[in-house]
């Protein structure tokens, strides 16, 4: 395999130098199983620069996680198919690329970090050797530099005594330890793009902080972008320079990521607000979003969120709204927008 | 290990200005738990069915590939003068009708056996680990044709195909052809599991980040997926080397096996049939010996699936 790759071409193709770091355009992918066609994404588009974090915010299901295997390229097909849109890397449409040439963009350009990093680690094998495989793998490293420079990674994501526990299996590992060792591995090609998919949904609300500091730090120092999964309203305040919140696989809101939370302009976001606890506003009681997402099998017709708003009207069972702009960098998925953003407008 | 105990610092020494938080998080270190295989090992080592298995095992290995441990005497070496002899201090297991030593022929017949056993699993495995990691990773339409070929294989009964196959196609009978006959019937059920198996770990999500991080197929397929599926395999090939012995000793035994003057403890057990009430010595010790490889076999392959399988514990 290619030694050192030239950062200025991907599978070949020479970047493009005003393009963006990655842009994603109304990216489609359903999931054809026997019980119909489950559209999971349906025209999810946003940019990231690099130094950037985009936060993708959503309940379970809401096909925020299939839309960043869609931009790795590791969705299961048959039953996943990415049926359209565009991912540009840096001006590269990645989706017309041959698998071996995907292959390689994955691991040295864009890797992916996981909720669980239990299960996302391999059980057999210790942990130093399986960030040291990144190296033998991608850069050909004979096994010892491998180690040495894995036992380098551990402690760059401050895994304490880091030679000693480079020969420890995962299950050896707490949580918040995993997860460090899950990021090592995924940093090891320096990669210019990192999605995490909930990387703090498992680990404890002290140990959250401490890999939320950790990615931002990281990021500070490699300047990558940081593709942020999450359904944690509050680590998307602190960390994320956009938003984009998914709902039956749909964007309903978009934008930078203070004017969202501060003043949101979907009820659905709304909803995801006012079902967090907040520190600043004691109110009495949090309000919950009544019911459950749809049926991604028979998503109603309109807008998909209507059966649980409370805005809901009757023209919201027939037209799926389209997407308002709020403001010059924000739209919006509804037909009421205006008066969804009145609600927070003293605050 | 080593390593590891002396690089870890003693509490006492400079480095350590109290512990911070991240340390006493490590701390665990001492009391190590080791991969599935070590946690399996530490199991095993105290577990009698193991214990007495590998023991017999090892005795058998050895009869197998050193037969002159047990034995001075020559299998082939027989005087007609002292045929059928009852058991004695000089023949322990008497003579058989040609007048050699049984003890002897029946420790010689030891190898044929467990290199049938062992041979036929190994092949076996092998071929269903290559088909039935392709079926089972890569699914649709790859997996569709490996595994309806499988079920229609699978239909063929051992003993009955085995029949046909040895009289219509082999002139000589030896260990290999015995062997050959066996492989080719006795893959397709170590296939499924291997299949089954391989579809369970796939759904992992380290292998999942694997691809996430650009590793081929084949290196995930080796490096992730058959370590981790591998566990009922070892089980199931362990039970299977009882199994093919006592059915190269059922082939031999119905006179479609290996031939005389190969020496087997199927082919002696057959012999032995028609002397039964004469000479009962030579179907016993044939028999018992058989009998004490196959339980061991299948003992040690239980004893495994308890170590291995965490469902089971």
């Amino acid at each position: 395999m290619a030694t050192t790759l030239s950062r200025d071409a991907v599978a070949g193709r020479p970047v493009d130098p005003a393009a963006p770091l990655l842009a994603v355009e109304d990216l489609r992918v359903e999931f054809r199983i026997d019980a119909g066609t489950v559209r999971a994404v349906n025209g999810l588009s946003y940019t990231l620069g690099r130094g950037e974090t985009v936060a993708i915010l959503g309940e379970s299901g809401s096909g925020k996680s299939v839309g960043a295997q869609a931009v790795m390229g590791i969705i299961d097909s048959p039953p996943g198919f990415v049926t359209g849109g565009s991912v540009r890397f840096r001006g590269v449409e990645l989706l017309d690329l041959p698998e071996a040439e995907r292959r390689r963009v994955r691991g040295n350009r864009m890797a992916m970090i996981f909720q669980d990093a239990l299960t996302a680690l391999n059980p057999v094998f210790p942990v130093g050797w399986q960030i040291a495989e990144m190296f033998r793998i991608h850069r050909g490293l004979p096994r010892k530099a491998a180690g040495e420079k894995a036992i380098e990674l551990m402690e760059r994501v401050k895994i304490p005594s880091a030679r000693v526990r480079a020969g420890s299996y995962p299950h050896e590992f707490s949580g918040g330890m995993r997860q460090r060792v899950m990021i090592a591995m995924a940093l090891s090609l320096d990669p210019e793009i990192l999605i995490a998919d909930e990387p703090t949904t498992a680990l404890d609300v002290t140990v959250q902080a401490q890999i939320m500091s950790l990615l931002a730090e990281l990021q500070q120092q490699t300047g990558m972008g940081l593709i942020l999964i999450t359904h944690d309203l509050g680590v998307v305040a602190e960390v994320a320079d956009q938003v984009v919140v998914m709902y039956a696989g749909r964007e309903v809101e978009k934008g930078p990521s203070l004017p969202v939370y501060h003043r949101p302009a979907h009820p659905y976001t709304l909803g995801l607000m006012d079902s967090l606890p907040r520190r600043d506003v004691h109110t009495e009681r949090l309000r919950p979003i009544k019911g459950s997402p749809p049926d991604l099998l028979a998503i109603p017709p309109g807008c998909a969120f209507r059966p649980r708003c409370p805005y809901g009207r009757e023209i919201c069972a027939r037209e799926e709204p389209p997407l308002a702009a709020v403001t010059s960098d924000r739209i919006s998925a509804c037909h009421f927008w205006e008066e969804v953003s009145r609600e927070r407008a003293g605050a | 290990m080593s390593d590891r105990d002396r690089e870890r610092p003693s509490p006492g020494s400079p480095a350590h200005a109290g512990p911070t938080f991240e340390e006493l998080e490590a701390e665990p270190i001492i009391r190590r738990e080791g991969s599935l295989y070590a946690d399996a090992w530490r199991q095993l080592r105290r577990r009698p069915m193991f214990i007495i298995s590998g023991i017999l095992i090892v005795i058998l290995a050895l009869m197998a590939i050193w037969p002159g441990l047990f034995t001075r005497a020559d299998p082939r070496a027989c005087s007609l003068a002292d045929s059928l002899l009852r058991p004695s201090g000089e023949h322990w297991f008497g003579t058989d009708v040609q007048g050699c030593d049984y003890y002897a022929r029946t420790i010689w017949g030891a190898r044929v056996s467990i290199t049938i056993g062992v041979l036929v699993t190994a092949c076996s495995t092998l071929i269903a680990m290559l088909l039935g990691s392709i079926a089972g990773y890569y699914g649709g339409w790859v997996d569709a044709v490996i595994a309806r070929l499988t079920d229609i294989w699978f239909a063929i009964p051992t003993i009955l195909g085995g029949i046909v196959i040895l009289r219509s196609i082999f002139s000589t009978r030896g260990l290999l052809q015995v062997s050959l006959v066996l492989i080719v019937l006795g893959w397709p059920t170590m296939l499924r599991l291997v299949r089954s198996a391989v579809m369970a770990t796939k759904e992992m999500d380290y292998v999942d980040a694997a691809r996430a991080l650009g590793v081929r197929p084949f290196r995930i397929i080796r490096r992730h997926i058959l370590p981790n599926a591998i566990a009922p395999v070892i089980v199931y090939a362990t039970i299977t080397v009882g199994v093919i012995i006592s059915a190269e000793a059922a082939l031999s035994f119905l006179g479609v096996g290996l031939q005389l003057p190969a020496i087997s403890w199927g082919l002696m057990i057959s012999v032995a049939q028609n002397r039964i009430l004469t000479a009962p010595h030579l179907l016993l010790f044939p028999g018992a010996l058989l009998s004490v490889t196959v339980f061991s076999f299948i003992l040690m392959g239980d004893a495994l699936r308890d170590a291995l399988d965490p469902r089971l514990r």
